[in-house]
């Protein structure tokens, strides 16, 4: 099984540089804020722990008390221990920052050329357009806002937004109209009418994302959330109660000791990192070039049941290409070839150049312009439905069976039956047959077919596995669809597919309990967009489609809908791993502090310290040690997200127990141990 | 342990798997509203309650109103059982003559039998009349019962139903349960213990003279029609202060097997009602699978330790099992399978003292009660208390297999997590602060008669078995104190409705949801994985919240023993 996301991502960073770390020891710092903390009821439990043992310090200083020594490592170990927690947090947030900065810096004010209502034109800030201006902006010219190409068309360097350097075109009308502030105008001139206020475009609106300050909880994470806070409370119950319950054995231990138990047992490494998580989760999707619009939008992504996938673009590679060449009886196939390839010599759409280079290909007809003969181009019509050239006397044209045979016939000519057979043949494969004729004599048919992208089955394989089923939507008739449904390997197809037929069918899907994810471009697609649970919009797409999805894919490559269901499920997968591993953990830590804590009043119970750890002092000291490398140990993985790879919930589920789960209960045991050995050959304790 | 031991301990289990099906199959078709075998016979009886309660039985309720119906109907119940006990010297029936128990008392025995608890801090023949016997205690025990499987049933409707905004009508399920179930089955049983020589009389008291000369009174009372129900309504509060120790509560081997059979017969089949309401009946088996394998290794740890004895007498040449606190008539297997039985449920009659088991097999029974009785558990609240528990597990694996956790199609969010951890906060918060402050205050350790670890698990088992429901007594602690009595009445209340009140909650909430559908990417919970992660999540649970306290009553008395140290 391989795994589903790339090991390498388009744009990944490194973890860490010296200014997201030279950031983060900062931020980590003035997190120390109680009223910060207060929002993350387990670390700031550690903190309320950390402080009460801090004063009862300077009681013992005071005193001059024999545990001056022991409660000082701990004070210190529990401030490290907030301090970690803060830490990773910080790192998550920093790394968003890193990037934010990055795209401020393109948001340079700008002075916009704003269409006055009488018709001139005014320098205005860009900060000062509103939505309905129209700007015009010429080559060299940033553009303002985000907006509607109303006039004119235009290259646009969009790489500030997509990173990818090749100019698009943008013009207006139909579904390549949108522009985006912040990128520039490379050539011609353009219209614009401005779509966003001020603070609110769409570059503003990656800003506040990458920085994470519209960074709400998802409903995940508030769930978790509120399991970490009761278990919290339940350990806070049981270490209180303790006191007393010593009290009635005799012998009681000191707060430092109890702090030391509660904080771990309280699953601090889960609190600690649960934040960072989710940053780190939405980074990941950031990474991908996918602008999600809300935490909530990646984790639905992982739920998703059924993928909505477009036939061109997603599952084939965008238009049909010439793959065999049939002549009829007493024409040969060389004959045939080249005719179809004079034909399309001129013709520049993608079919018409698949032929050209198929004609090369097989029979090495070289490829001739269409100068050195005497030749007259015919362009294709939507009333004759064919297209190709007339030279050196001879018509040769190449269209649809029928619109073929109506031609030969009018020339004079004869078709036989066969034509019509191949023609069908090919239909019933699911191709498209083109039947080409030299004047009255017709030739063969030119076998067009759908190619499926290269390692879209393994993909589409791999989903299935995830429990997500996949439906094509095409425009084809169903036997075409059909063919290519079975070459792909989609779970179904939805075929002569109106959008009203998308919104029925997410709509039903919806209705029997199936989460939906769909990718669209145009207008039209935005009803069901809007629907669909997660629907991921092309960059090069509406405006419409982009505000009805709630993801935009910035290098418009429908085919990421894929990873994105993957990086939802990483997200959720990490938190619950880290989440066992954090409770797992406790049992460990019992073993060592509990002998500890009543090794006066109740020997005996030395009999539990199964990890012979040296003395009372150590054992706790090792444990809270512990506990607080334990969080800076798994930052990386909170920010990296565990591993992924696909694979039924039975398969996942028993891997991650058995790592997370299995690991999280033995981790401990040798993890303490070997700080019991550290601290005691140091004389710490 | 003896082949004997274990071939008991294994035709218990297997009586119990034949009839959890054909039990589970008769609860769901009662509940679902559909026509039994007992309609022709007891519609009659259903349809005059309601005639005479101004029950609308088709009426759906919404959770908050069947549990404002739930809890107006259990404080009625309290109340009318107070006002009982505090009359009962002016009420007939009474011919031994006693007089009304103090106001304590009667408060805590009024919460304990309308919690299903049956915890007493009193001995039955020397405190309470026939009446109050009968027409106080007996009658709760059929409508508390009633009233935990009612809760169940609308916990299974929750799961079962999709887009709905109510749970059912708390008036008919709470009637149905009582009339269909709990009535017939109790009147079978009673009147087969009476063949098996149960008493049942309202004679006066005997006084005999025994060989020694001396006279003895011997208590008589309407027993077997409170012991049949005592068992299948998981209730537990004996009419002899001995319980079911005592010969004319359970008189003979077989009446002890078939009182053991009674105390799971309910909470088993409700497990496969649970299935099949749900139209999936191995979601059912999985459960019954959890609860088994929890109640087979406690049974399996209390029996090795009661039959290996004590290490101590055994060096004197006194080895052999422990016999201490045990009837001759059942033997160790007998009372280990018991003990473990009525802790694992929340019934809490017992055949022998549990202050006089070892110290191991003393934790299975604390442990039993602490993980919140769900292996098996009591009638409607064992399903109900495992359910949060199976809520917990899917929440935090469910995320490890990528998707929002989902349990039977119905996704858990934020409601049933924070409802599931509420109702688990308030079980351990009663149990350990009731604990802690009684450990420390001079009304707590003043009736404690034993010293060391073992007194400390004396004050402990009090508390877990009431805020648990259970009502069983470890002995040991003279709990008929005002302090006693006030704290367990208040720790009775909080681990029965600060758990039914979230679990409606949840099946309110659950109740409102689309069913998903399922997928391979779903989280399958009908399979030894799922079974397994259940378990761990139980033990996990009880174990974390635990340890600290246990580690200071059995676990360290265990340790001393092996040191030669008693207590």
């Amino acid at each position: 099984m391989e795994a589903l996301l790339p090991h390498k991502l388009a744009r990944s960073r490194p973890l860490a540089d010296r200014e997201i770390l030279h950031r983060a020891l900062r931020a980590s710092l003035l997190k120390l804020n109680p009223a910060t903390l207060a929002n993350n009821p387990v670390i700031f439990t550690v903190e309320v722990g950390a402080a009460v043992t801090s004063i009862l310090l300077v009681r013992d200083v005071w005193a001059g008390s024999a545990d001056t020594a022991f409660n000082l490592q701990i004070a210190l170990w529990l401030w490290f221990t907030v301090l970690f927690a803060n830490f990773a947090e910080a790192m998550a947030e920093a790394r968003g920052k890193a990037q934010a900065d990055t795209l401020r810096r393109t948001k340079s004010d700008t002075t916009a050329k704003r269409l006055s209502p009488g018709g001139g034109i005014e320098n205005v800030s860009a900060s000062q357009l509103h939505a309905g201006d129209v700007v015009i902006c010429a080559a060299g010219d940033l553009i303002p806002g985000d907006g509607e190409v109303v006039e004119g068309v235009a290259t646009v360097d969009e790489s500030v937004i997509t990173g990818e350097s090749a100019p698009v075109i943008r013009e207006s009308g139909g579904d390549r109209s949108a522009v985006t502030g912040g990128t520039r105008v490379l050539s011609d001139q353009i219209r614009i009418r401005i779509t966003s206020n001020p603070g609110a475009t769409f570059l503003d609106r990656m800003i506040a994302l990458v920085e994470g300050a519209e960074r709400r909880k998802t409903p995940n994470e508030i769930a978790l959330n509120i399991l970490i806070a009761g278990l919290t409370l339940i350990f806070l119950l049981a270490v209180v109660t303790l006191q007393p319950f010593s009290q009635y054995a005799g012998a009681v231990p000191s707060v430092a000791v109890l702090v030391s138990l509660l904080v771990c047992l309280i699953p601090t490494t889960i609190g600690g990192l649960l934040s960072a998580i989710g940053i780190a989760g939405m980074d990941r999707v950031m990474q991908h070039n996918v602008l999600a619009m809300s935490g909530k939008a990646v984790e639905a992504a992982g739920d998703v049941n059924t993928l909505l996938l477009d036939k061109t673009g997603t599952i084939t590679i965008g238009n049909r290409q010439a793959v065999e060449f049939l002549p009829l009886a007493g024409v040969t196939a060389r004959e045939l070839a080249e005719a179809a390839q004079l034909a399309s010599l001129a013709d520049e759409t993608p079919e018409g150049r698949s032929v050209v280079v198929l004609a090369k290909e097989k029979y090495e007809l070289r490829g001739r312009g269409l100068a050195q003969y005497e030749a007259r181009f015919i362009p294709f019509s939507a009333y004759t439905r064919m297209s190709g050239a007339d030279l050196n006397g001879c018509s040769l044209r190449k269209g649809a069976s029928d619109a073929i045979t109506q031609f030969v016939k009018e020339q004079g000519g004869h078709v036989p039956e066969e034509l019509k057979e191949i023609a069908g043949r090919i239909a019933r494969q699911g191709g498209t047959p083109l039947a080409v004729a030299n004047g009255q004599r017709a030739l063969g048919v030119i076998h067009l077919k759908d190619v499926v992208k290269g390692g879209m089955k393994d993909r589409l394989a791999q989903l299935r596995r995830m429990g997500i089923q996949t439906v094509m939507i095409t425009g084809d008739n169903p036997l075409t669809a059909a063919a290519i449904a079975a070459e792909a390997g989609v779970d179904r197809f939805l075929a002569q597919a109106s959008p009203a037929d998308k919104l029925n069918y997410i709509r039903n899907e919806q209705a029997e309990g199936r989460l939906v994810a769909m990718t669209g471009d145009g207008t039209n697609d935005a009803p069901a967009l809007a629907q669909a649970d997660v629907g991921l919009a092309m960059n090069t797409g509406t405006m419409a489609a982009k505000e009805a999805g709630n993801m935009v894919d910035l290098d418009s490559n429908p085919t990421k809908l894929i990873e994105v269901v993957a990086i939802g499920k990483q997200l959720l997968i990490t938190r619950g791993a880290l989440t066992t591993f954090s409770i797992a953990n406790d049992v460990a830590k019992y073993f060592a502090i509990i002998p500890a804590m009543f090794m006066t009043a109740y020997p005996a119970l030395g009999a539990l310290n199964v990890m012979g750890l040296h003395n009372s002092r150590s054992a706790v000291l090792a444990a809270v040690i512990f506990n607080a490398l334990i969080i800076v140990a798994l930052v990386p993985l909170a920010l990296r997200g565990v591993k992924y790879r696909a694979g039924s919930a039975d398969d996942l589920l028993r891997r991650n127990l058995l790592v997370y789960g299995l690991g999280g209960l033995i981790a401990p045991f040798p993890g303490i141990w070997l700080i019991d050995r550290l601290i005691h050959s140091l004389g710490l304790a | 342990m003896t082949s004997n031991g274990l071939l008991q301990i294994g035709a218990y289990f297997l009586v119990i798997l034949a009839l959890t099906k054909p039990m589970g199959i008769f609860l769901a078709r009662l509940f679902q509203g559909e026509r039994t075998f007992l309609h022709p016979v007891l519609r009659p009886l259903e349809r005059l309650i309601y005639r005479l309660a101004g029950v609308r039985q088709d009426v759906e309720q919404r959770w908050t109103e069947y549990a404002a119906s739930l809890l107006s109907f259990s404080f009625f119940s309290f109340l009318s059982v107070y006002a009982i006990e505090r009359l009962q010297a002016l009420l007939p029936l009474n011919p031994a003559g006693m007089s009304a128990p103090a106001p304590d008392l009667a408060f805590n025995t009024a919460v304990s039998f309308t919690t299903n608890t049956n915890w007493q801090a009193y001995a039955g023949e020397t405190t309470m009349s026939y009446l109050v016997q009968m027409a106080a205690l007996t009658v709760q025990n059929f409508a508390s019962a009633a009233v935990g499987v009612a809760v169940a049933v609308a916990l299974i409707r929750g799961f079962s139903r999709q887009q709905s905004d109510t749970v059912g009508n708390f008036w008919a399920d709470l009637t149905r349960g009582a009339v269909y179930l709990f009535l017939p089955l109790s009147l079978a049983a009673a009147l087969w213990f009476c063949s098996q020589g149960v008493i049942q009389n309202l004679s006066g008291y005997i006084k005999a003279t025994t060989l020694e000369g001396r006279t003895q009174v011997i208590a008589q009372g309407p027993v077997a029609s409170q012991e049949a129900i005592k068992m299948i309504g998981t209730n537990g509060g004996g009419f002899f202060n001995a319980n079911s120790a005592h010969p004319f509560e359970n008189p003979t081997p077989l009446t002890n097997f078939v009182q053991m059979v009674a105390i799971f017969l309910i909470p088993a089949g409700l497990t496969h009602a649970f299935g099949r309401m749900t139209g999936d009946s191995r979601q059912g088996w999985a459960l019954f699978a959890a609860m088994s394998v929890l109640f087979l290794a406690g049974v399996l740890v209390v029996y090795g330790a009661e039959q290996s004895g004590n290490p101590n007498l055994a060096r004197l040449g006194a080895g052999g099992g422990n016999m201490e606190g045990k009837e001759v008539r059942f033997g160790v297997a007998a009372t280990a399978l018991f003990a473990t039985i009525t802790t694992a449920a929340s019934c809490g009659a017992v055949i022998g003292m549990h202050d006089s088991f070892t110290p191991l097999g003393g934790l299975v029974t604390l442990f039993n009660m602490q993980t919140g009785e769900v292996i098996f558990g009591g009638a409607g609240a064992g399903l109900y208390g495992m359910l949060l528990f199976a809520i917990l597990a899917v929440f935090i694996a469910g995320l490890m297999v990528g998707r929002t956790p989902e349990y039977l199609g119905k996704k858990i969010e934020a409601k049933e997590v924070k409802m599931a951890m509420l109702a688990l906060i308030a079980t351990s918060a009663a149990i350990l602060l009731f604990t802690a402050v009684s450990a420390v205050i001079p009304a707590g350790t003043g009736t404690v008669n034993n010293s060391g670890p073992h007194g400390f698990a004396e004050i402990l088992y009090a508390y877990s078995s009431g805020a648990a429901n259970n009502g069983s007594a470890f002995a040991g602690l003279s709990a008929n104190t005002p302090w006693y009595n006030l704290t367990i009445a208040i720790a009775m209340l909080l681990g029965r409705f600060l758990i039914i009140i979230p679990m409606l909650a949840v099946a309110g909430s659950l109740a409102g949801k689309k069913r998903l559908a399922v997928t391979s990417g779903t989280l399958p919970t009908h399979g030894p994985l799922f079974i397994g992660l259940l378990v761990g999540t139980v033990i996990v649970a009880g174990a974390l919240t635990f340890f600290p306290a246990l580690s200071l009553s059995p676990v360290v008395e265990h340790f001393l023993l092996l040191e030669g140290r008693l207590y």
